[in-house]
């Protein structure tokens, strides 16, 4: 029982002190202002990236890593790997002597083997695995990906070796490893719960070999780490990790400002200059895999008729819409449904310009020159395709007006607006997508096929038999140039037959206080801070 | 024309009269009633008074400061929101709105409130007590919770917020009209009626109601500004009249991301919510008053 | 009285099960389910969406969910959060305490200061202090507290850099959650400094809070005071020669609180409704946001029974008032 009245006495000396001078920035401490509470600690349940930093980024770490700031894959719990040439079979050397973090909750007996990489996997691929129905959520991101319809088995071959087996050969398989859910647990610390009867202490409790050890966690507060000091790597140079949960990015703002924190994540792509401008502050950038744009149901009459497309893609002030929404330099305007920093892209192709006079042309050819009614669907808070929603569809609303087209702003929370889009109840959807791999059928496939127009991802409805057919023949061919040939004719056919409204390519931002050294913005948009510096 | 002079202590004041001279005592009230005059009048002629379609986007004038200040322009004068659009015109407007939302919740939980109460007082054995239970349920939930649920269900919208906070307000209602009812109930008047052969309905809305009115406008007042104030609310956790819509409470959301770089996007409306809230709060002292001699004695 | 509080108890027992019907029902009328928005931005496959709702037990009945989650009442088990898969009860525990401790900061600043005011107003009835306090009031009241929230971080935290932007605690300080009071948990902790960090970051968001608690309660003891002192007893102590302030703070005050403490009871149902705005504004981990958030994510156990809890936290302080009121006038005790 600490001693109060001591404690008081202390207070009251140091009470006005204090308060002037509080003891802020540390060397080895750092304060992250994150966006959001993470959903839990057992990764492999969730997809959110709020999540994945507060788990798979300090506590876990995978067979494979990222280099830092990279797609690159490098040695992570794995010190080398071989594959078979038929592609089919992974074999891993596994690191020997890593240990997992000895906590109040667990004491490891033994060191990182072969084990638990089988438990991390089985538990999520094997139905009759102990711990596969105590996720009452599934394995979403295992599931989504089918994994168990990619893995064959995985086979311990001794302490050290594992073997993963595919079914079919299957490129980006390695890339795979170093996501969230192939984060590596400790099987002995599962194998301590389920005798203890406490398995749902998984997810609060973690227990990995990351570069950070779980400390204690306050809902919508805080989440605090200490370093790992047996860390394979080395041990960070933050002994005391915390990230401040603080949804709101004016306030993220203020704190970075006042240094109650270090990095502030995730700032407003318009406050950037005023961020850039403060010699306390700097930023970091990068162009990222992301698209915004408005998917236009072709399904709908008039919406069906290519010159009514046009038009609005004539109307469209994009320029306007882009330095309201992100900002100078936040974003640059998407033409294509990919980045032009990836391969496949068409330099040759022109944006449609914004010219009222020609659009309201084309809708007078189309028999619309009296205009005609029609719903904007968007959602009510922001995220990094779409910052500030309600702006954006007010900004297309009066575009449309000016042509004659009345449109109605109808605002559904986001499970919401998926689940009616994929009925095709819009007419024009806000939408983004997220790329993973850097592949442009990564774009195309999943929102322009009509594959996808079958199952409603394509929220345009949009199924053209050349562009299908080009896009098919390209995902099956391995040579890039080919079929980096194919993806430019196809874009000419999206191009002119404008399903989407192609909005902007958003950068990526972290706003940090000067001093903070060796974070860096990963194209994955996961942010890890194990070789973060900081010099008050 | 004749000349009569009239013994001054012979003449009756007329009720109205008599109403507005104990209203008239209060001086905040006759301001609140001036001010809310204004606002009326704005809201009745907005499209003659804003100098701008409120909807209408300057782009190259985004959150241009009001006319008073550096960079400021003339035409634009309490200044532009994110948009380019003329924030005078927007509020003018929004009082259309925010009296339109008050008027219309307040009628809406007004009569099923009259009707419930009146219920629940008339049949004091399986019905009353039944009535006042649910209310005494809806009541036990925090009102913003509630409103916010009932948005979720309805979805966000003008009508679906008059919906939301019409259902928020309807227990204070019965409460009051059933408290009111079992005051009166067993006044020699009613039994009188009752002998003479009043129907229920009869007895009810003719001889009982009306004496059971001043506290209810006295609360409807009150139920009107907290209403401006709920949809603010509503409006400011993003959940009620959406945009372009220019709502006060939305007006300020959305203007919430800009504080730092143009306080007059967030300032002037929330100080127009303030004001016109504020107007009738002073105009609901003044009638409480004016119609209820007991309680003004008590002040 | 004892049979009034058995009447009383006896009220509460439909109450509560209307409560819990009104939430089950309320909150499964709202369009989507939990499993879309649990998927995130991630699109959901049906044969996977199917899985999830049986997993969830969200595929039955919903008379069979209704009997489900009673059952699960009676024996004490308010479910797990579909989010987070922490169980609600503990959640509300971690986050209970920062309400609890904002509410009471509030009405401690609303009640002390609305007590003062309104006293001094009654006893210089018609003066300028008078009208001002009356005025300021109504303000108070009138007040938009989300707006009224957002002047004030300006003002004080971003313009004159006094109060922190927003949280409980600068997170340097590493202090366990013991009590969940982070007042209590500072003093317990004994770091320097941290409790004095604590209250510098309370102070604004009580401030916020307790507006409209501060303008009520001051013009309800004002009122109140005005007509205690017109009473005949008052009247006598004067007569008997005892002091002005004994008079005042003895006799009229003492008697004057009867339905300034109903005010406060009363205030309590308003006090959450504002903590959702107030907890929104100054970032406050607390359970206002909590449920919002709960609402916008279907989490259907957290908002049923966050809302079964907070609404149970209401009852019992009305019981409580009521039984105070009932021991102070026993005209309300006897009537039926």
């Amino acid at each position: 029982m600490p001693n109060l009245p001591r404690t008081l006495t202390r207070l009251l000396l140091c009470g006005a002190l204090a308060a002037a001078s509080l003891a802020h920035a540390a060397a080895d401490s750092l304060v992250v202002c994150s966006e959001a509470s993470p959903e839990g600690f057992d990764i492999v349940q969730y997809t959110a990236a709020t999540t994945a930093d507060a788990s798979a980024e300090t506590v876990f770490e995978r067979l494979v890593s990222f280099a830092p700031g990279s797609t690159e894959l490098i040695p992570g719990l794995a010190e080398r790997w071989e594959v078979s040439a038929d592609g089919l079979s992974y074999t891993f050397h596994l690191r020997r002597g890593v240990q997992f973090h000895s906590t109040a909750w667990f004491s490891p007996s033994r060191a990182f083997n072969a084990e638990d990489v089988l438990w991390s996997f089985q538990r999520q691929l094997d139905p009759a695995h102990p711990w596969h129905k105590l996720s009452l959520r599934g394995f979403p991101y295992a599931e989504a990906m089918a994994m168990a319809a990619l893995i064959e088995r995985i086979e311990r071959l001794d302490e050290h070796r594992v073997r993963f087996v595919l079914k079919h050969p299957e490129a980006p398989f390695l890339a795979d490893l170093a996501m969230g859910f192939a984060s590596i647990y400790s099987a002995e610390y599962a194998a301590q719960l389920l005798a203890e009867d406490k398995a749902e202490q998984l997810n609060r409790l973690p227990v990995g070999t990351g570069p950070f050890v779980f400390e204690r966690y306050t809902k919508d507060a805080q989440v605090r780490f200490r370093g790992n000091p047996h860390y394979w790597a080395g041990a960070p140079n933050i002994d005391k990790l915390i990230l401040a949960i603080t949804p709101e990015p004016n306030v993220r703002q203020q704190k970075l400002r006042a240094n109650d924190c270090q990095i502030a994540l995730y700032p407003r792509p318009v406050d950037i200059p005023a961020l850039k401008a403060d010699p306390a502050l700097q930023v970091l950038e990068l162009d990222s895999l992301l698209v915004a744009y408005i998917g236009i149901n072709t399904r709908h009459p008039p919406l069906d008729d290519v010159r009514v497309r046009q038009a609005l893609n004539l109307a469209f002030d994009k320029a306007a819409y882009l330095r309201a929404q992100y900002g100078e330099g936040g974003a640059s305007p998407a033409v294509a449904p990919y980045p032009a920093t990836l391969w496949g892209h068409d330099p040759q192709l022109q944006d449609w310009p914004r010219d009222v006079p020609r659009a309201r042309q084309l809708l007078a050819e189309a028999g619309l020159a009296d205009g005609f009614e029609l719903s904007i669907w968007t959602r009510p808070g922001g995220g990094p395709t779409n910052p500030n929603p309600g702006i954006g569809a007010q900004m297309l609303q009066a575009d449309l007006a000016a042509i004659g087209i009345q449109a109605e702003i109808r605002m559904f929370e986001w499970g919401e607006l998926i689940k009616r889009a994929k009925n095709g109840e819009h007419d024009l959807v806000f939408m983004g997508w997220a790329g993973d791999n850097g592949d442009p059928d990564n774009f195309l496939s999943p929102n322009l096929s009509c594959a996808a127009a079958q199952s409603g991802e394509n929220q345009a409805g949009w199924c053209h038999a050349e562009f299908d057919r080009l896009i098919g023949q390209a995902r099956r061919l391995q040579d890039q140039a080919q079929r980096a040939a194919l993806y430019r004719r196809a874009l000419a056919i999206f191009h002119e037959q404008a399903p989407w409204i192609p909005l902007a390519h958003p950068r990526q931002f972290s706003a940090l206080r000067q001093g903070v050294q060796g974070f860096v913005l990963s194209p994955m948009g996961s942010n890890n801070f194990s070789k973060v510096k900081f010099d008050p | 024309m004749t000349t009569t002079t009239l013994d001054q202590s012979l003449l009756y004041p007329s009720p109205l009269k008599e109403f507005w001279q104990a209203f008239a005592h209060n001086k905040g009230a006759v301001a609140g009633l001036g001010f809310m005059l204004l606002v009326l009048f704005c809201a009745l002629f907005a499209p003659w008074v804003a100098p701008f379609d409120p909807s209408e986007q300057f782009r190259d004038a985004l959150l241009t400061p009001p006319a008073w200040l550096e960079d400021g322009q003339a035409r634009f004068l309490l200044g532009t929101d994110e948009l380019g659009r003329d924030l005078l015109s927007r509020l003018i407007h929004g009082a259309r709105l925010s009296l339109l939302i008050g008027l219309s919740s307040v009628l809406l939980s007004l009569i099923p409130g009259i009707l419930l109460g009146l219920t629940a007082g008339f049949f004091p054995r399986l019905l009353g007590p039944a009535i006042m239970r649910l209310m005494d349920v809806m009541l036990a939930l925090p009102s913003l919770l509630l409103a916010v649920a009932i948005v979720a269900i309805l979805g966000p919208g003008l009508i679906n917020t008059v919906i939301a906070i019409a259902i928020v307000s309807l227990p204070s209602y019965v409460r009051l009209t059933r408290a009111a009812v079992m005051g009166e109930a067993n006044r020699d008047y009613v039994t009188a009626a009752r002998l003479a052969g009043a129907g229920l309905p009869r007895l009810m809305f003719v001889t009982v109601l009306p004496n059971c009115m001043a506290p209810l406008i006295v609360q409807a007042t009150l139920s009107f500004s907290s209403a401006i104030l709920d949809a603010a609310a509503l409006g400011f956790l993003g959940l009620g009249v959406q945009p372009p819509t220019p709502e006060w409470g939305t007006m300020l959301a959305s203007a919430r991301d800009y504080i730092e770089r143009a306080w007059w996007v967030v300032s002037l409306p929330g100080l127009t919510i303030l004001l016109s809230v504020l107007a009738i709060n002073l105009m609901g002292d003044g009638l409480r008053d004016a119609l209820d001699p007991k309680l003004k004695n008590a002040q | 009285m004892l049979s009034f509080i058995a009447r009383r108890l006896g009220l509460l027992i439909p109450t509560f099960f209307g409560v819990t019907l009104l939430t089950f029902a309320l909150i499964r009328m709202i369009p989507g389910d939990p499993v879309e928005v649990m998927m995130g931005e991630r699109r959901v496959d049906p044969q996977m969406h199917a899985q999830a709702m049986e997993r969830l037990g969200l595929n039955k009945p919903l008379y069979a969910q209704y009997l489900d989650y009673i059952g699960n009442l009676a024996q004490g088990d308010l479910g797990q959060s579909l989010r987070t898969r922490e169980s609600v009860w503990s959640e509300f525990l971690t986050l209970f305490p920062a309400t609890l401790e904002l509410s009471l900061a509030a009405l401690l600043f609303a009640g002390s200061l609305g007590l003062i005011a309104g006293v001094i107003a009654a006893l210089k009835r018609g003066s300028l202090f008078d009208h001002g306090v009356m005025g300021i009031s109504l303000a108070g009241y009138s007040m938009p507290i989300f707006w009224w929230g957002l002047l004030l971080i300006m003002f004080f935290s971003v313009w004159l850099g006094w109060t922190p932007v927003s949280g409980r605690i600068d997170l340097l300080y590493d202090i366990p959650p013991v009590t969940g009071f982070m007042l209590i948990d500072s003093l317990l902790s004994e770091e320097p400094g941290a409790f004095v960090d604590a209250l510098r970051h309370l102070i604004l968001p009580a401030i916020v809070l307790g507006t409209i608690p501060l303008a009520v309660i001051a013009r309800m003891t004002r009122s109140a005071m005005l007509e205690v002192l017109r009473e005949d007893y008052v009247r006598t102590a004067r007569a008997k020669g005892l002091s002005p302030a004994r008079v005042v703070f003895v006799h009229g005050l003492r008697n004057a609180l009867i339905p300034v403490l109903t005010v406060f009871g009363l205030q309590v149902g308003a006090l959450l409704a504002g903590a959702v705005l107030t907890e929104t504004i100054f970032s406050w981990p607390g359970i206002g946001k909590w449920l919002i958030e709960s609402i916008g994510a279907r989490d259907y156990p957290v908002v049923q029974n966050g809302i079964l809890l907070i609404a149970c936290l209401v009852i019992l302080v009305n019981f409580v008032v009521d039984i105070l009121y009932g021991l102070a006038n026993p005209r309300i005790r006897h009537q039926k």
